[in-house]
């Protein structure tokens, strides 16, 4: 188990590795010069040239990417080059409202979803499967702004449930871990679904009906444990769909999360928020996966870690 | 030697603060006005911020020598009481008002506006803003590191400061009310670092009290501040992170006060038309011109007939349709509302026949193959399709090219694209005044590699009567220096780099309780509001 756990460690320092040297490259490559949007548009050349060597962008691209790298060994994410803040702490600032999010988010899609899967799989074949299928395979692949306003008009600005947008409050947190729960339960429902349905074959279910117990007891006490394996995985994966998702859904309800900070750092090239926010959240997906991996096992005592 | 003596003017403005704008209301005290916008404020510090969101907020926080009539382009005096000028142009002595004080506690004195302006062209600061300096005698050599100081600027006594300019220069006023001019206490900046600009410290009217970065910033009433009575809000806050159309469905359920960036342009059509919520909006002008640039260096465009026939070929009034009337056509290059604009002045008349005519003139009578770069973002990229429409017609085939904001700016300064729609970029004045629509952007000097000047338009004979214009300090002969800011400009009209094609109308909304003169909203330096002239009525 600690071999297994170190190697895994191992790999996800690998994988971070690999990550940040592409989005290094991406960067580098863009079209766009960072300098050019510190020096303001009155800037001289001298200026723009003086900026551009405080801030090492004038050193080859190998020298910059290992010098961000001993940095970032050091816990260094450098400074935003228009806030002039420390990377650091804008990442820390917003993280927990992300991790707040992401938590109530997986826990939307599942109280939604995995019901939703259930019931299509006892209901093979039939209209309620077929009818919550096409709504799973609408979820999916709904448009999160569209949604996410949507949601907003009706539940805040119509009715005046909840606020319009902003964060604090319980109150704030329904409507965006909503949307994602809505828009992400479509995947849970059909893992499940199908999941359900090979486990329903199974000859111990056959048994656990042949000795006479409830039709629930079958489905919530032997079915349901072993189907819900798949789904352990899916929460993995899914953080790091969340991570791609909360752009948006950040954006609409005024969530101040790091998908808000990313976007903003694009829009204004600040590349040390960029790379910060990457590394974080491809961090965020690394971990997420080793710990759907370790829970597997101990759910399904056939599943051994190597 | 001409002396200007202020005081006297000032005077009132402290006796009187009501009278600042024309109001037609008395202003009430009290109260907190909620301001949102969709992107985080990157920073408060004068010498750093340069984007329109945090310039009024820096604004209420730090003062300079010299500040604008609110809602207004007259320049008054802000910290100075009163400024000398030599009788060669060169010398400007400021005498500082007494009693100033800090939000720190302490008092201003000369020294600080020498730390200031040194911190400001120091390289290691990094301002935007460094190079407005420029007419300082000893800035090249501050500016290039060699020097720790501007030998230019100095504090003869702590009620005195004294610029000594290498240049006569007539925006040189208008370069002290600026942001980057104003005055930050030394104490502050060294305790803070590199974080000053989350932890401003000026003599403005309002003081930051909280900064939840990603959420929101509360601005404080100054209770010492030297304008009595001003402001008039207690405090107000800045909530970020809030999309415009959220933003805006706050502001019709009563929660903000102002939504910052506006009235989303999916949104304007329906807010103008219901009654109740189009008598919230104030429109004004703003110092803001949509163009289109063409690179000069390059051929077609090398040919001034080629351009002269795209001035003639873009149906300025359909376009201004197509962003539901939010904007007026242009005719040149300087907005209505800027001194020194051309009154009477028709431009290029829409006329594709005729512009068709001079294309052949060119030996371009198949028309031509061109980029027409745009910024991604609506309705930039709508507008761009007029454009390639009404090229089309005169035989103009126009790619457009849809890029994000640095990418175009990066292609404009490179000098690769041959057209370039300027809207979510195009220039807005700096300062009130025509010197700021020329250099960087039509000049020389700006016609280089990663200048602005996207059309690499470089006319010596027009730098040089830019450079004697300037020159003309005296300020009963400004009428003189506009005639010929207007001359320059019909010039670069002739030489045709740009085709002018509307002036951005600015649109605020505001809550039934917000008061003061409509001016205020729509106030030319302080955008979206005048923050401490503003209040609220209940």
């Amino acid at each position: 188990m600690a071999a297994y756990i170190l190697r895994r460690l191992v790999q996800s320092a690998l994988i971070l590795l690999g990550v940040s040297f592409i989005t290094f490259v991406l960067l580098y490559v863009l079209p766009a010069d960072p300098v050019r949007q510190i020096a303001g548009r009155s800037a001289t050349a001298a200026t723009v040239e003086s900026i551009r060597q405080q801030l090492g962008l004038d050193q080859p691209f190998f020298v910059q990417y290992a010098n961000y790298l001993l940095n970032l060994v050091q816990g260094d994410f450098g400074r935003s080059y228009l806030q002039k803040t420390e990377v650091a702490e804008l990442i820390a600032s917003r993280l927990p409202a992300t991790l707040l999010l992401l938590v109530a988010a997986i826990g939307c899609e599942l109280l939604i979803g995995l019901p939703l899967g259930i019931v299509a799989a006892l209901n093979r074949g039939k209209a309620v499967d077929n009818s919550l299928m096409l709504t799973s395979f609408l979820t999916v692949s709904a448009p999160q702004f569209v949604v996410a306003l949507l949601l907003l008009f009706v539940f805040a600005v119509k009715l005046g449930w909840f606020p319009i947008g902003g964060y604090g409050t319980f109150a704030h947190l329904v409507l965006p871990a909503l949307t994602l729960g809505i828009l992400g339960s479509g995947w849970y429902s059909r893992i499940m679904r199908s999941s359900m349905i090979d486990v329903l074959r199974a000859d111990f279910i056959r048994t656990a009906r042949a000795k006479g117990l409830g039709r629930s007891k079958v489905i919530l006490g032997h079915a349901l444990p072993n189907a819900i394996l798949p789904i352990i995985a899916m929460i993995g994966i899914d953080i790091g769909l969340f991570m791609s998702g909360i752009v948006v859904v950040e954006s609409v309800f005024g969530w101040p999360g790091i998908g808000q900070l990313a976007w903003q750092a694009i829009q204004r090239v600040d590349i040390p928020i960029i790379m910060g926010v990457t590394l974080v959240s491809a961090f965020g997906i690394v971990i997420g996966n080793l710990i759907a991996d370790l829970i597997s096992p101990l759910i399904d005592p056939r599943i051994k870690l190597r | 030697m001409k002396k200007f003596l202020l005081s006297t003017a000032l005077a009132g403005i402290l006796a009187l603060p009501a009278l600042a704008p024309a109001q037609a209301e008395e202003p009430k005290h009290g109260g907190n006005m909620i301001v949102t916008y969709k992107d985080d404020v990157a920073t408060l510090d004068p010498a750093i911020g340069y984007d329109w969101q945090n310039w009024s907020m820096i604004k209420s926080v730090f003062d300079g020598l010299m500040d604008y009539e609110p809602g207004t382009t007259t320049l008054r005096p802000g910290l100075a009481e009163s400024y000398d000028i030599s009788d060669d142009g060169l010398t400007y002595t400021f005498k500082l008002r007494p009693g100033v004080k800090f939000h720190n506690g302490r008092e201003l004195v000369a020294d600080d506006v020498v730390y200031s302006i040194n911190r400001v062209v120091n390289p290691a600061t990094q301002s935007p803003g460094q190079g407005f300096f420029a007419m300082i005698e000893g800035y090249d050599a501050a500016a290039e590191g060699k020097a720790d100081t501007v030998s230019g600027v100095s504090a003869p006594d702590a009620g005195t400061v004294v610029f000594k300019l290498s240049r006569p220069d007539a925006t040189f006023l208008h370069v002290m009310a600026l942001n980057f001019s104003f005055i930050v206490p030394k104490e502050a900046v060294e305790a803070a670092g590199a974080d000053f600009g989350k932890k401003p410290v000026g003599t403005g009217a309002f003081k930051l009290t909280e900064w939840t970065l990603g959420q929101r910033l509360v601005f404080e009433k100054n209770a010492d501040y030297w304008i009595s009575g001003v402001p008039y809000l207690d405090s107000f806050t800045v909530e970020v992170g809030q999309e415009p159309v959220v933003a805006l469905l706050r502001a019709q359920n009563g929660e903000v006060d102002i939504p910052g960036d506006g009235i989303p342009p999916a949104k304007f059509v329906e807010v103008m038309k219901d009654k109740a919520q189009a008598s919230l909006v104030v429109e004004g002008g703003q110092l803001h011109t949509g163009y289109i640039t063409m690179n000069v260096t390059q051929a077609p465009f090398d040919k001034v007939e080629v351009r002269r026939a795209v001035n003639m070929a873009i149906n300025k009034d359909r376009i201004v349709q197509v962003i539901n009337g939010r904007a007026v056509p242009a005719n040149q290059p300087l907005p209505p509302s800027m001194p020194g604009y051309t009154k009477g002045y028709e431009g290029y008349k829409y006329d594709p026949e005729g512009a068709k005519k001079l294309l052949a003139d060119a030996g371009y009578a198949d028309g031509f193959a061109t980029e027409l770069f745009v910024m991604n973002t609506d309705p930039n990229p709508r507008i761009a399709q007029a454009i390639q429409q009404d090229l089309k017609a005169i035989g103009i085939n126009a790619s457009i090219k849809s890029l994000a904001q640095a990418n175009v700016i990066e292609a404009g300064g490179a000098g690769t694209a041959p057209m370039i729609w300027s809207g979510g970029m195009a220039w807005i004045a700096d300062f009130p005044d025509p010197a700021n629509f020329y250099g960087p952007i039509l000049g020389c000097g700006g016609a280089v590699e990663g200048g602005w000047n996207w059309a690499k338009y470089c006319n010596e004979d027009l730098d040089k009567m830019a450079a004697e214009a300037d020159s003309i300090v005296d300020p009963a002969k400004v009428d003189e220096r506009l005639a010929k800011w207007s001359e320059i400009y019909m010039k670069v009209m002739e030489d045709a780099p740009w085709a002018p094609v509307f002036n951005e109308q600015r649109f605020t909304l505001k809550s039934a309780r917000m008061g003061g003169d409509d001016a205020l909203y729509v106030d030319p330096v302080s955008i979206p509001v005048n923050y401490d002239y503003v209040f609220i009525k209940e």
